[in-house]
């Protein structure tokens, strides 16, 4: 019998630690000898901490939501007595969140130990590289790839198999595989996730693609915002540099490949392939012209491919299991699976690997449960800040590279932002356009000054201060900056903008011409209300800040618009829900 | 000329104040493109970088202080002004923004009375907005840093984080 504690980030943030830690006191104060170990995140973020207990016969019972005061009676009932306690297990309803969903990339994502690699190697692991080393030549590396359809899971979506080979062609006394694993993208995790809870999968899929170019040397760089995933990374290098499977000559087959990390030092933009090599290089990141691409001259001018972390961890699957069986998933046109980090205004927040191909509806509502409290779905925003909202007029998009690029949004690196109708969209596209704003690296004008313009005008209508012409402005900024920007930051900016104007331009109207926000969530276009549910309880005018609120005890209060500083404290305090904002 | 002030440098009252640095710097110094990766260790050791690390490393790096001081300006992670005891991370990812991440900062704002990138007066807490910590499901999060280690608080509300502000405070 064993114990295993889910442990990344998420499970950390809800109290995993001590959850784990609880277990090895418990159990030790029972005296039963059953080992505490750790996993990495299974994804159903929303029942953290989640504990597994497997049997003698590897049995799962999965516990959810266990925080330390459980642990006692799962520890007496369960390890000791052989009885699992019913009511703590997940529910089937929960099971299903990960039953609907097709694992390639999270496979072993909170199921093995990602700081053991035996763990690893009990579910096949490096058994793809072996057979590349011993039985694939670098071409019929790539032609699997190129079979498997395998695109760029970090945004463009560009075919793997073309930038490989094009670092392979390129001719170089040293060449560089570069792992994006600077998920920059607010609202999206997985690459986070694959790093915490499979790191062995990516070295594999990185020491593969070395071997398919001709790289001897790999570089991770990732973000420093993860500390966890940088020591797990480290743990895991370690580990196969001792059994072998980097460093030199691995496999016997005279190929040598190491890695190193590089800790990224939190700027956006060097998400774009040629900011990032900058970086690397201890320069400011600032993106330089294409051509010459990284696959001619990249780090230290020398031919690099850069893939992301989830392409990467695809990798070894897929040579394993032949690329014709990846390209079974999904669409012709976008094979395989995806992960979306779902988040938002979302029942069931969680990561979410799927079939290419599925709709917006079966992943928001088939498995992320729907929208939280029940409210009424508005809109998912995709792509993060290169991206745009999806209405819910176009749920039943398929989730494919063609269709959601159709709507103006991207599949970007998969992040799903759900909305309901509180959320106002001016302020979302003001929210993202500060976003780019804040991380323009400022080499173009247009993106620069351009985003500064956008943003200005997005506050003032937010402020209930937007002028007639201020839409027709906003689009034809936006197009400028899209002409006028040399890397994806500035060519993609806009799109939260233009897709909310394009979906949503009555939601504008209101903020210009009626100076209302229907969502209720821009401050200077609400006001507040007391209704006669009031209780004359005088709790509000207690706690109002700037004495606005009058009212005699046991009688109805009034709310002096003048003085108002909408700080919503009253309806904070309101024990009636007598306060009304509109 | 960087050879050289690095050889005299070791002497100098600079490289007794920044003896905690040396090791990193022995490695990367010469290294190129290891600029960021010093940026980080020196911050990580006195918790900002002050205009003094910067000439010194510029000294034993030889990369001009106008450069690094670029490199430093230019990414989110580096500091130019010493930080309270714990180092409140607020996130503002795109989750976090939807699920009210404004009234939170409101809430710390109010109650420790700073604003985004400032100091207590006691020198207890700094407060710095951070574009995503990844922990998307858990909406609004923070994390606190400190010497003992990081802590994430998700799921936020206004008085949640007032109680976890005055629960560090008792301890700080």
């Amino acid at each position: 019998m064993r114990v295993v504690v889910g442990q990344g980030s998420c499970g950390v943030a809800t109290g995993a630690r001590k959850t784990a830690a609880e277990f090895e006191k418990q159990i030790a104060a029972k005296g039963l000898d059953i080992p505490v170990q750790v996993t990495g995140c299974v994804g159903t973020c929303y029942l953290e901490p989640i504990v597994d207990v497997y049997d003698d016969s590897e049995n799962l019972t999965r516990y959810v939501k266990v925080q330390p005061e459980k642990v006692e009676q799962i520890v007496e009932e369960h390890l000791a007595g052989g009885k699992p306690v019913a009511d703590q297990t997940i529910s089937d309803e929960d099971k299903q969140f990960v039953e609907k969903q097709q694992r390639v990339v999270l496979r072993n994502c909170g199921v093995i130990n990602p700081e053991d690699i035996e763990d690893y190697l009990a579910v096949d692991g490096y058994k793809a590289i072996e057979k590349v080393l011993k039985e694939m030549k670098p071409e019929q590396v790539i032609e699997e790839i190129k079979i498997s359809g395998l695109r760029g899971r970090g945004g463009a979506g560009f075919p793997t198999w073309f930038k490989w080979n094009a670092a392979k062609e390129n001719r170089g006394d040293q060449k560089y595989l570069v792992c994006n694993a600077d998920e920059g993208d607010p609202g999206a995790f997985m690459d986070r996730s694959v790093l915490e809870g499979d790191p062995h999968s990516l070295l594999e899929g990185m020491i593969i693609g070395g071997y398919a170019m001709g790289a001897t040397e790999g570089v991770i760089y990732c973000r420093a915002e993860y500390p966890l995933a940088i020591k797990r990374l480290e743990i895991a290098m370690a580990q196969a540099r001792e059994k072998g499977f980097l460093g030199k000559n691995i496999f016997d087959s005279g190929f040598d490949f190491d890695i190193r990390i590089k800790a990224g030092a939190g700027a956006f933009v060097c998400g774009e392939e040629t900011a990032l090599i900058a970086s690397l290089e201890g320069e400011r990141g600032m993106p330089r012209l294409k051509p010459p691409f990284p696959a001619q001259k990249g780090y230290w001018q020398k031919p690099t491919d850069i893939n992301n972390v989830e392409t990467l961890a695809n990798v070894p699957w897929i040579i394993y299991n032949g690329g014709a069986a990846f390209a079974d998933f999904g669409t012709e046109k976008s094979p395989g699976t995806k992960v979306f980090a779902l988040a938002g205004k979302i029942k069931k927040g969680g990561l979410v690997e799927v079939p290419m191909g599925m709709t917006i509806r079966e992943v928001i509502f088939g498995i992320g449960g729907g929208i939280k409290n029940d409210r009424e779905f508005k809109a998912v925003q995709m792509g993060g800040p290169s991206g745009g909202c999806i209405p819910a007029s176009l749920i039943d998009t398929p989730v494919t590279y063609e269709d959601i690029n159709k709507t103006g949004a991207i599949v970007g690196s998969g992040g799903m932002i759900v909305m309901d109708e509180d959320t106002c969209m001016v302020d979302m596209a003001r929210y993202f356009l500060n976003f780019t704003r804040d991380e323009s690296c400022g080499k173009c004008n247009y993106c620069r000054i351009g985003t500064k313009r956008m943003l200005e005008i997005l506050e003032r209508i937010t402020n209930g201060e937007g002028k007639d012409g201020d839409i027709e402005l906003l689009e034809e900024l936006a197009n400028k900056i899209k002409d006028g920007s040399m890397c994806g930051l500035g060519q993609t900016a806009p799109n939260p903008v233009l897709t909310t104007i394009r979906y949503f331009r009555n939601e504008y109207e209101d903020h210009i011409y009626n100076k209302k926000c229907t969502a209720g969530s821009c401050k200077a276009l609400i006001e507040y209300n007391i209704t006669d549910a009031c209780k004359g309880c005088t709790l509000c005018a207690k706690n109002c800040p700037v004495d606005a609120i009058s009212g005699k005890v046991k009688e109805m209060h009034v709310i002096d618009h003048d003085k108002c500083i909408k700080c919503g404290k009253c309806m904070d305090h309101c024990k009636f829900n007598a306060i009304v904002k509109a | 000329m960087s050879e050289k002030a690095c050889k005299c440098g070791c002497e100098s009252a600079r490289a007794a104040q920044f003896t905690e640095l040396a090791p990193t710097l022995e490695q990367y110094a010469k290294v190129p493109g290891s600029l960021i990766t010093i940026l980080q260790k020196a911050q990580e050791i006195y918790g900002y970088l002050s205009v003094d690390a910067i000439n010194y490393i510029s000294e034993c790096t030889g990369i001009k202080p106008a450069k690094i001081y670029g490199v430093a300006t230019f990414y989110a992670q580096f500091r130019l002004q010493p930080i309270g005891k714990y180092l409140i991370m607020l996130c503002k990812g795109t989750a976090c923004h939807v699920n009210g991440a404004d009234m939170i900062e409101e809430a710390i704002c109010e109650h420790l009375g700073i604003q985004d990138g400032e100091t207590t007066e006691d020198g207890i807490f700094t407060l710095n907005n951070v574009a995503c910590l990844g922990c998307c499901s858990l909406a609004p999060v923070m994390m606190v840093k400190s010497v003992d280690g990081d802590e994430t608080y998700g799921n936020l509300t206004k008085d949640k984080v007032r109680e976890v502000l005055d629960e560090i405070k008792a301890r700080a």
